[in-house]
């Protein structure tokens, strides 16, 4: 697994009094952010600091300019790779945030079939399916071929490990960044067994 | 002990893919049950080694070496298209299969293959074709043209060694009534270290297996020689097999041994037969047998062949193969000094290490310690190949300048000199004035020239994809690592890198050579290291300028859902 790497310290912009925050979840079961949320009361000091953009805690549909980019989940559709280039174009620094987002995790355990035989299996194949055919509509992302981690596709500064990372590491990272040190976890931290 | 054993498990394999081109579940079973091997080591030994097949090879099973030196994969490709066979697919009517295969030793012969196991060399347009037709009318590889067969030494310059043609039986007759410490303090008043490439000091080896208290124990010699541009071995099996024998039994006198075994990589099995001839030879005339000489000292040789496995020239690997299982290293220490074959002290030497020890037992350590350097006694056996005019084995003294070798192999415009094979030192001209010595530029023995008209990133490409082949997939730095490695570069030479990308190989580079389990992982990024350090403007000229390039198509990969949903709108593209 990679580890934190070594890249420029973050330093707070002169600009804005609090840091900018955006979080996304892609390919993911959002369970990374349940788990940032289980800092619990922690949110109000931090809040004091920093300020979110585009995250589903807020609703705001589209990333501005922001400092700090944490990205939750694999890539798995056209999409996801959207949001992902939009957070990279506009955050200084990107986080992958746990196992998806880190090395495909669950949703890339499809990379075993071909996307033909994931497809005909959920639409046509599977028992009580009503109008078999695979949706085609245009609103609807196409899928990749394969499931990718996001450093695939983008430069990745950080990487916070974990199936979620738990919400300590969220705190350590972040207070890390926030007091300009190179983020470094602990290895209580990185331990899941 | 019979010399070649038709009971060993890899000779067993080997004669079952030979009669019916492959390794079917049934047949593990059965061979399982025979050896009274689990079926499960049966299996894992099938799938470990390169030339055993879990599916059926063609009646015509040809390996194309893919060195840079002995390889050629356009004649491979002219042979696919003339017989119309895809590389890696056995043709249906089961006649045949082409595949490639790392380095057969055959760089002083320019493109060379293996046509069911034989060697053939000096392959050329015109050999293709008629190889070809050869198949074609399924003519047997026996009744093909000899001289396609023919192999040569290429003994370009003799120093110490070659120049010496021992008497069957001298060393041993010199050694007759010199006690086991005697003969080591010879040994180790020579200097002579290993010729493998590590050069650990022979007699200091020597000595801690004989002192390692057990009841037994064993002399390897290591003949499988695997590093991509090394074939010295190949010359000394050739024509110094008495020589090298000799060594292995001078060895077993003094460590106390009665057992010793020449492991032959499985590209040099046309060998095989000369050897064991040599053997039978040196038995009847008493020096190798019960009763060696009269001097009531027991020792005989055995021969195992390899089956296509690089990693098998590590030493502890190279152990578990003679012991029936894949070769994988084992955690050392200990060292085979202490816990070798069956767990017993094992020496385990270079062809070339044992045949200095022979001469030096008969002349004396003054013979060889008045060549060489200080650090480095004696003389290197060097494989000299690529882009030069005489390609062949070249013996000097230590201390020769890289210099010096590439003006007598008539080498111009040289670009860089690959030493010790992928596993060693690429160097560019700044480093020609160095020695070759194991405190200068140690080496194996291999000795790859490239001159100024080779793409010298498709030569480090071609060491990456090597090392990736070989790796033994047991431990996660080296198994994923090699493959990162592989990636990396790979996407660099195609023009989609970027400066992030150079960071993401060094940054590999780095964990896999500090984190492997074996040699084999701490060596599998020097290439690419060497290269970004003496050849960087050859990594950039290749960059994007721009900060990072996925590492796959984007587009090309909606290719699957978009047929499948018949969209090409602009939604449909990335």
């Amino acid at each position: 697994m990679k580890q934190l790497k070594k890249r420029e310290v973050f330093t707070v912009s002169e600009s804005s009094p609090k840091v900018r925050v955006a979080t996304t979840s892609l390919a993911g079961c959002f369970g990374c952010h349940m788990s940032f949320l289980d800092m619990d009361e922690r949110i109000v000091g931090l809040l004091e600091h920093v300020e979110f953009s585009r995250s589903p805690i807020n609703d705001i549909k589209h990333c501005e300019p922001c400092d700090i980019g944490l990205i939750e989940g694999a890539l798995c559709n056209a999409d996801n790779v959207h949001v992902l280039k939009e957070f990279r174009d506009n955050c200084k620094i990107i986080i992958a945030v746990g196992a998806c987002a880190i090395n495909g995790g669950v949703p890339a355990m499809r990379n075993h079939f071909t996307l033909k035989e994931c497809l005909e299996e959920a639409f046509l194949d599977e028992i009580g399916v009503d109008n078999p055919h695979i949706p085609n509509d245009v609103e609807i992302p196409l899928l990749l071929n394969k499931v990718h981690p996001i450093h695939e596709v983008v430069k990745v500064d950080y990487y916070l490990p974990g199936c979620p990372p738990p919400a300590d590491a969220f705190v350590k990272i972040l207070t890390d960044l926030l007091e300009g040190r190179e983020p470094s976890l602990p290895k209580e931290m990185l331990h899941y067994d | 002990m019979t010399p070649y054993s038709s009971e060993h498990l890899l000779h067993v394999l080997h004669a079952h893919q030979q009669r019916f081109h492959y390794i079917s579940d049934q047949a593990i079973c059965e061979i399982a049950t025979r050896l009274h091997l689990p079926r499960a080591q049966v299996e894992a030994v099938t799938e470990f080694y390169a030339f055993f097949h879990r599916s059926p090879r063609g009646r015509f099973d040809i390996l194309f070496s893919n060195c840079t030196s002995c390889g050629n994969l356009t004649l491979m490709q002219q042979l696919c298209d003339r017989l119309n066979v895809c590389m890696d697919q056995t043709s249906s009517d089961g006649l045949i299969s082409i595949s490639q295969t790392s380095c057969i030793g055959m760089c002083d012969h320019g493109a060379s293959a293996l046509i069911n196991g034989l060697t053939v060399t000096s392959l050329s347009e015109q050999i293709i074709e008629e190889m070809g037709n050869l198949i074609e009318s399924e003519t047997p590889v026996s009744a093909w043209p000899t001289s396609w067969f023919q192999i040569g030494n290429n003994i370009r310059k003799e120093g110490l060694l070659l120049t010496e043609a021992l008497e069957p039986g001298a060393a041993l007759k010199a050694i007759a009534g010199r006690s086991s410490d005697e003969i080591l303090n010879e040994i180790t008043a020579s200097g002579l270290k290993g010729r493998g490439g590590a050069g650990f000091s022979t007699g200091l080896k020597w000595k801690l297996c004989r002192d390692a208290a057990s009841d037994s124990r064993y002399v390897v010699c290591n003949a499988d020689e695997g590093e991509p541009g090394t074939f010295k071995d190949r010359i000394l099996l050739n024509s110094h097999a008495d020589t090298l024998f000799e060594g292995m039994t001078v060895c077993g006198k003094v460590i106390g041994a009665s057992q010793g075994y020449l492991y032959l990589r499985g590209e040099y099995r046309y060998m095989l037969d000369a050897l064991l001839t040599t053997l039978q030879n040196r038995r009847e005339a008493g020096l190798l047998g019960n009763n060696v000489l009269g001097s009531g000292f027991d020792f005989d040789i055995a021969v195992v062949v390899g089956a296509g496995a690089y990693i098998c020239g590590e030493e502890s690997a190279l152990i578990e193969s003679i012991e029936e299982k894949p070769g994988i290293p084992r955690i050392r220490p200990p060292f085979p000094v202490t816990s070798g074959l069956w767990g017993k002290p094992t020496v385990v030497n270079n062809v070339e290490t044992l045949v200095a020890a022979a001469g030096i037992v008969l002349h004396g350590h003054h013979w060889f310690e008045t060549s060489g350097t200080w650090q480095s006694k004696g003389s290197k056996l060097l494989s000299v190949s690529g882009d030069c005019a005489r390609a062949g084995i070249y013996e000097y003294p230590f201390g020769v300048t890289v210099a010096q070798i590439l003006e007598d192999a008539g080498a111009e415009d040289v670009q860089a000199v690959q030493i010790g094979g992928p596993a060693g030192r690429l160097i560019g001209a700044e480093s020609f004035t160095n020695h070759i010595a194991f405190e200068d530029i140690a080496t194996g023995g291999s000795f790859m020239i490239f001159d100024t008209s080779r793409d010298l990133l498709a030569v480090i490409g071609n060491f990456t994809h090597f090392f990736d082949h070989e790796s033994c997939g047991f431990c996660t730095p080296c198994r994923v690592g090699t493959t990162l490695l592989k990636n990396g570069l790979d996407k660099v030479c195609s023009g989609h890198g970027t400066a992030h990308d150079i960071d993401e190989l060094q940054r590999t580079a780095a964990l896999v050579s500090r984190r492997s389990h074996c040699g084999l992982g701490m060596t599998a990024p020097n290439p690419i290291r060497d290269g970004l350090k003496v050849f960087p403007q050859l990594f950039e000229a290749r960059l994007l300028h721009q900060e990072m390039e996925p590492e796959f198509n984007l587009d090309a990969s909606l290719e699957e859902a978009r047929s499948l949903t018949n969209r090409d709108d602009a939604e449909a593209h990335l």
